[in-house]
């Protein structure tokens, strides 16, 4: 069973079984090695921003997208473009607050979480934390500082999977020496 | 027809690469300085053009002439700038610059962990695939001078 390659370039492609065993291959031995799930969940954080400062140069050199106007823009292209690019997924945007400044990802299917159930002992685990971490590593690349975190997790036993994501502030680039 | 030099700065105003094809005349300061000079003055005027633009613009600076060459700039949405002189043959290099950005830059140093972005480019294989692809240009030509 593999995934259909979206890729033209590569010719190679990884069984999307093999890229959930490998998710979940790393998930358990970092809960052997920290033991405490809020511990694991800023690891696969951590690991998430690394990849996500890297996965977004891709991105850009993938896509073509230019820069995106507001923050609704940058919601359409992570959930139309990003996500479909890298796991094949779709997920719906909703719940914009007020401000404009905040929305959820629903996640139907995600690819991570094939297979997997979560035992009772690791109650506070967010299984798929990695993908909070990829999306504030990519944003913050284009200078917007957000924040992204569960409200809801299919794992944990709600309904659906929702990530929020919250926009802070613009990043400004550094300026030379000299310029005001 | 020929290709001079390109440079290629990060978001924070750091060389990450620097190579000459075929520079006759250098710019009389180290090789830092200039690199300032350059990151300083491409801000400069991308900064400039944005404000005295008389009417909404889609792509910004993209390239300068002198009598003697043509200087052609492209920036991406995450901050990188790839800069190329040239000679005045050499019209439109925007697919250029970003062939180089996603099939080089993007393959050759983004995807390999052992390279640190944010730091200047050490990655002999970058180099070479760069060398190569800009040789390979159909208006890259070495003069014998």
């Amino acid at each position: 069973m593999s995934r259909q390659s979206t890729r033209s370039t590569d010719s190679r492609k990884v069984s999307q079984e093999l890229f959930t065993l490998t998710y979940g291959a790393m998930v358990a031995q970092l809960i052997k090695d920290y033991e405490s799930d809020d511990e694991v969940n800023k690891q696969l954080d951590k690991m998430g921003y690394n990849i996500g400062v890297r996965m977004v140069e891709d991105f850009l050199a993938r896509s073509n997208v230019g820069r995106c106007h507001d923050f609704r823009e940058t919601a359409d292209v992570i959930a139309k473009q990003g996500f479909k690019m890298y796991l094949g997924i779709s997920p719906a945007i909703t719940n914009w607050s007020a401000a404009g400044d905040e929305f959820s990802l629903i996640v139907e299917s995600n690819p991570l979480t094939d297979f997997v159930e979560i035992p009772e002992k690791h109650g506070n685990l967010y299984y798929s934390n990695i993908l909070c971490g990829v999306l504030r590593g990519a944003l913050e690349m284009v200078q917007m500082e957000v924040k992204a975190w569960f409200t809801q997790d299919s794992l944990r036993g709600d309904n659906t999977t929702e990530i929020r994501l919250k926009f802070i502030k613009r990043l400004e680039d550094a300026l030379p020496a000299g310029e005001e | 027809m020929t290709i001079f030099n390109i440079h290629i700065f990060d978001r924070n105003g750091t060389c990450l690469y620097y190579h000459e094809w075929n520079r006759r005349k250098q710019a009389g300061m180290s090789r830092e300085e200039e690199f300032k000079l350059m990151y300083g003055m491409i801000f400069s005027i991308k900064s400039f053009i944005a404000r005295m633009s008389p009417t909404d613009y889609k792509d910004g600076f993209t390239n300068f002439k002198t009598n003697k060459y043509k200087l052609h700039f492209y920036e991406t949405p995450s901050g990188l700038k790839f800069i190329l002189t040239t000679d005045l043959s050499v019209n439109n290099t925007r697919d250029v610059l970003q062939q180089i950005y996603s099939q080089i830059f993007v393959e050759f140093v983004v995807k390999n962990p052992l390279c640190n972005l944010g730091e200047p480019i050490s990655s002999e294989l970058f180099k070479i695939k760069l060398d190569n692809f800009v040789r390979g240009l159909p208006y890259f030509q070495i003069r014998q001078s």
